[in-house]
């Protein structure tokens, strides 16, 4: 049987959010709304150098702008990323510094700013226990901070290893370690084999010569369990890889990541966000102004697992899609962010939903349709 | 640090200038092609047969020490643009007058800065130099089509200041 047949599924815009006045190039959801009766939020940062939260509420359910964040950075934000508390909004700027802010009873307040790299700050990550903060910069560097009491943060340690500009720096979901990708083509995996020294050092350097990319690397995700990433690039693909990384939590030492699938042919420019669902799919947003979503095919394989697009939404924005989440708890909620200053709310379906006008069933068995098909959505769980 | 003279003007520009600046304001050549477009706003345009229009509306950069046109240097004719209107997408190929030309990258940007305005925004625009034109071809041409790095090179006020002179000066 083959979950996720092609053509079941599409993205349905719920809402576009405006306000921006320059491009969006990251968003992320705060991972402690949208459950408990607290209402999703979801933030956006922007070359207009602001921040942007943005909340659903209302009677109408609608998205709405509830602050911007504003007058600290002085040039694009180009990334941004919320603590797993859910407390602590991180912000990193073409400005060469970056900012945390807190969440005071719905108030932002910069309450650090973090400076040592020579140039534009690139991204932003938070560890899964939210006691550590690594940044990368234009200065090829990746910085480990740790945070201490009063919001004060410590620099731990510089790492050195890129040749060239680092895009994007990512935490494991579940261990200590440190992936960065970069305009040198390569992935670079940062780990320090005894938790409380400050000995980080390079584990594995993921090139073209490992069948890594050919160009840019934009950005990296990884599946919930922890042992598969995805990767994607200018080079036009996205790159799947697999680590064993139980033996790792066991302590078993350093599980080296290998290539499992290239998925190339479906964008055809600069690939700049991949996002891994806790439901295991992919989505990619792209130059080509399209979204994609992939999943694991259920094809048996010799040669191991393969992956397969469950749908492309073309046009998805007027321009470059630089930003595409999942929200991390209603699994059917994506985000995506554009050169075209809008940021859209989507939400996967089933097809069969669409057409209540055209079906004579009573309203009852189409919300029943609804129900059957996202239950569908929520049981294919891909192994 | 770097120190650059520019019509007699003097720029000191922080060591966060790097790369896309760094190559070019390193060298004594750094006035080689800069200029100013002295054209009129355009109707935005998206068929091929606008290509003569679009090599107009950029053939009068100068040097600002040289009287040479872009046109003249023949660094983009009419045959180094193409476009695809269907798909919406510009390819631009330009030609450096020299193989180590340290001014392609400000060229390239230039050129992109200014033609932002001739096409509508969701029109795709790449830009690149011809082949065998350059000796850095493959990193000039990553660096031309790398949007962030462009951005960056933008908000640099340097940079901003240096584009700004080519897209908008028109004395001489």
């Amino acid at each position: 049987m083959e979950f996720f047949d092609d053509g079941d599924y599409e993205l349905r815009e719920i809402q576009k959010l405006e306000g921006h006045t320059d491009r969006v190039w990251c968003l992320s959801w705060n991972p402690k709304t949208g459950i408990n009766g607290v209402p999703p939020i979801i933030a956006s940062c922007s070359g207009d150098k602001t921040i942007r939260i943005w909340e659903q509420s209302g009677p109408s359910q609608s998205w709405r702008c509830k602050a911007v964040l504003e007058e600290t950075h002085a040039r694009t934000v180009r990334s941004c990323a919320w603590s797993l508390c859910g407390k602590f909004l991180a912000t990193g700027s073409f400005d060469a510094t970056t900012a945390i802010w807190e969440n005071v009873g719905g108030d932002y307040e910069c309450v650090s700013t973090l400076e040592g790299h020579e140039n534009e700050v690139k991204s932003v990550s938070w560890n899964e226990c939210g006691n550590m903060l690594a940044t990368c910069s234009r200065d090829k560097s990746v910085w480990i901070w740790e945070v201490l009491p009063g919001n004060e943060f410590e620099c731990v340690t510089v790492l050195q290893g890129h040749t060239q500009d680092v895009k994007m720096v990512q935490w494991h979901p579940r261990m200590d370690i440190v992936f960065s990708c970069s305009y040198d083509n390569t992935i670079k995996v940062w780990w320090s084999e005894d938790a409380e020294s400050e000995n980080w050092e390079c584990c594995q350097t993921i090139g073209e010569s490992n069948n890594g990319h050919s160009s840019t690397v934009w950005a990296l995700s990884f599946n919930v369990e922890g042992d598969k990433m995805v990767s994607c690039s200018d080079d036009l693909t996205l790159k799947i890889w697999e680590a064993n990384t139980l033996r790792m939590e066991s302590g078993d030492g350093y599980a080296p990541w290998s290539h499992i699938c290239t998925l190339s042919g479906y964008h055809d420019r600069t690939i700049f966000s991949v996002h891994w669902s806790r439901e295991g799919i992919i989505a990619s947003g792209a130059a080509d102004d399209a979204i994609r979503l992939f999943v694991e095919s259920k094809d048996d394989s010799i040669d191991g697992p393969s992956y397969k697009m469950l749908l492309k939404k073309e046009k998805a924005h007027d321009m470059d899609v630089n930003s595409v989440q999942w929200n991390p708890v209603d699994h059917h909620l994506l985000a995506s962010g554009s050169d075209d200053g809008t940021i859209k709310i989507w939400e996967l379906a089933s097809t069969s939903t669409e057409m209540p006008e055209a079906s004579t069933e009573s309203t009852e068995s189409t919300a029943s349709t609804e129900k059957k098909a996202l239950q569908k959505l929520g049981m294919t769980t891909l192994i | 640090m770097y120190v650059v003279s520019i019509r007699s003007k003097t720029m000191v520009l922080d060591t966060a200038v790097e790369d896309l600046t760094e190559e070019i304001l390193d060298q004594p050549r750094y006035g080689f092609l800069l200029g100013w477009w002295v054209s009129p706003d355009p109707i935005p345009c998206t068929k091929p047969a606008c290509i003569p229009e679009l090599v107009n509306y950029v053939r009068d950069i100068r040097d600002p020490e040289h009287p040479y046109s872009l046109e003249q240097l023949s660094v983009l004719s009419e045959e180094s643009v193409t476009v695809d209107e269907k798909l919406g997408r510009i390819l631009i190929t330009f030609t450096p007058t020299i193989q180590h030309c340290s001014m392609a990258t400000v060229i390239g940007l230039c050129l992109r800065v200014k033609l932002k305005e001739f096409f509508p925004p969701h029109f795709k625009l790449d830009i690149r130099v011809a082949p065998g034109s350059h000796a850095n071809e493959e990193s000039v041409n990553k660096q031309l089509n790398d949007k962030e790095r462009v951005a960056a090179a933008l908000e640099n006020p340097n940079l901003r200041q240096l584009v700004d002179e080519c897209l908008y000066s028109n004395e001489l």
